[in-house]
């Protein structure tokens, strides 16, 4: 039976680069893809983008494809990267200019878009904003982008063609890994057992160390050996869809199915109901097997046709948030603190301030209960408040410095800053208004 | 005896919504926490953060819960302006749970 190896090498899109050559090097792969967009990432790449037209692709790429190049050409392994974030047209004509620089030739870049849907959303402003059920012309010119979640089309279309390094905007996380194995095992686009099967595969994988021991990793019952040398995993995948995951030998981390379960559930609400555009996934019944130390097999995944929406990240202006930091320590330290807060909390709200937040780091700024303030040695009063302009939000830093001459005794340390918020709400777009396309480069 | 004896959790979150996967090490605490961790005691034990509902999805073969947590992020990771904005966090609280 035929059998493909899919590779992990990010994500998310500032991770470490190391662990991907490793995999190159190493992990007989045949596919390496790299997992770059969270949530608000190609809202503030639109931004940059707007800036300067040849960016708005992800920071990291430049030295990503320049170490990475000459290993997948050497192993015949082939690049899948929502990399190009809101500029996938400009990832693709530097990864060629790299290549070129390189003296790489023979390769195939793609660029696949389509993603980018604001010019239709000047049509459809009546579109329910899912979070809160208004329509989306509330947010009036404050939009500043709108990026379709496209399923795996335009990455087929691109493999279909012969590319060996594909760079995508906004794609659903699983479709990345997804479509190398409906393009290598000729599944049906509505073979939804299968898509379910290779979603499965996708969500396990696109958190890449996260399935390896990474954020699962404590010095109770979940020690991970070696977790500084931490191995990303890979996938391999025979043509109905089963297989295990696994890592490269004497990388550091563990896989085991406690770390597969944390991840398989990683972000996931109703497990039998998982929406991509592709499918809807069900992972209700999938188990883990261990066939090896560090090989884990799946079962058990499945899925059923997909809705006929796309998922649609809406980026806006939000105005700005200004925020300082001040600590205190010794005696009494926790109440000097609230002290200070409160301070603060009086001169911004006669600046005209109204959305002001208080937290006592080391005290109660994550912490969902009470502790004892008389046993904390040291606390950091934390001030964060909303402002219509930068110059205003700066204001919060500076009450926080003033502090130090005007608040109560012994504060120390202060950090400030100020910056534009970029906030993101989703709508849900008919699957007609949107379509995959896709642009070629040779080298 | 604490959750965190018997299980590991991971905090992950989408919009303003959370959510928190429970695992038992052993499958023959899988009931007791079926039984002992349920979505009210969810919301009172992490109350002070988690504004709305709280589901709770059973997987019985990876013997798991699956909570969703509803208005638990400030509003959202991409607006709030809270230190911690994605409550990442949370999991390790919830496994501070005493189970009798």
């Amino acid at each position: 039976m035929k059998t493909i190896r899919i590779g992990s090498g990010a994500g998310y899109g500032g991770d470490r680069l190391e662990p991907a050559l490793t995999l190159l090097e190493k992990g007989n792969l045949d596919y390496l893809c790299f997992e770059c967009l969270a949530e608000r990432t190609i809202a503030l790449a639109q931004k940059e983008k707007r800036a300067n037209p040849e960016k708005g692709y992800n920071h990291l790429l430049e030295y990503r494809i320049n170490e990475v190049l000459p290993l997948a050409k050497e192993t015949n392994t082939k690049i899948i990267s929502n990399m190009g974030a809101a500029n996938p047209m400009s990832a693709m004509r530097k990864t060629a200019e790299i290549a070129q620089n390189l003296g790489i030739k023979g390769l195939k870049i793609a660029a696949v878009y389509g993603d980018d849907v604001l010019d239709q959303l000047t049509d459809l402003k009546e579109l329910k904003i899912l979070e809160t059920g208004e329509p989306l012309h509330s947010l009036g010119d404050a939009i500043i982008s709108a990026n379709a979640y496209l399923g795996v089309d335009g990455i087929l279309q691109a493999l279909k063609s012969g590319a060996d390094i594909i760079l995508t905007g906004r794609v659903s996380d699983p479709a990345l890994f997804l479509a190398p194995m409906i393009y290598e095992f000729g599944w049906e686009m509505n073979d939804y057992g299968k898509l379910g099967k290779g979603t499965l595969i996708g969500h396990l994988l696109e958190c890449a160390g996260q399935l390896s021991g990474g954020y699962f990793a404590d010095l109770q019952q979940k020690f991970v050996p070696e977790l500084w040398d931490l191995g990303f995993p890979f996938a391999q995948v025979d043509e109905k869809g089963d297989g295990y995951v696994s890592k490269v030998d004497g990388t550091g981390g563990k896989i085991t199915p406690a770390t597969c379960t944390e991840q398989l559930l990683y972000e996931i609400h109703d497990p039998a109901n998982y929406l991509t555009p592709d499918c809807i996934a069900d992972f209700s019944q999938v188990e883990f097997k261990t066939l090896a130390e560090n090989k884990i097999q799946f079962q058990g995944g499945s899925g059923k046709k997909p809705t006929d929406f796309y998922k649609v990240s809406v980026g806006y202006r939000n105005g700005f948030s200004g925020e300082g930091q001040i600590s205190y320590g010794g005696y009494d330290c926790v109440n000097r603190a609230k002290w200070a807060g409160e301070i603060v909390r009086k001169r911004l709200e006669k600046w005209g301030f109204e959305e002001i937040k208080t937290e006592l780091i080391g005290y109660d700024s994550i912490t969902p209960y009470e502790a004892n303030p008389a046993s904390i040695p040291e606390v950091r009063l934390r001030i964060s408040a909303k402002a219509a302009t930068l110059d205003m939000a700066r204001k919060v830093g500076q009450e926080v410095e003033t502090l130090y001459t005007n608040g109560p005794a012994a504060g120390g340390g202060v950090s400030q800053s100020a910056e534009e918020i970029i906030s993101v709400v989703s709508v849900l777009l008919p699957k007609e208004l949107a379509q995959a396309k896709v642009e070629y480069l040779n080298c | 005896m604490l959750l965190r004896e018997i299980a590991h959790a991971r905090t992950g979150d989408k919009g303003n919504i959370s959510n928190i996967s429970l695992i038992v090490f052993d499958s023959s605490d899988f009931e007791l926490i079926k039984e002992k961790v349920t979505p009210d005691r969810v919301k009172k034990w992490l109350g002070k953060i988690v504004k709305g509902e709280v589901l709770r999805y059973e997987l019985p073969k990876l013997r798991a819960l699956n909570f969703v947590l509803y208005d638990a992020l400030d509003g959202g990771v991409t607006s709030s302006l809270q230190l911690e904005k994605h409550r990442k966090t949370l999991s390790s609280y919830l496994l501070e749970m005493p189970i009798e």
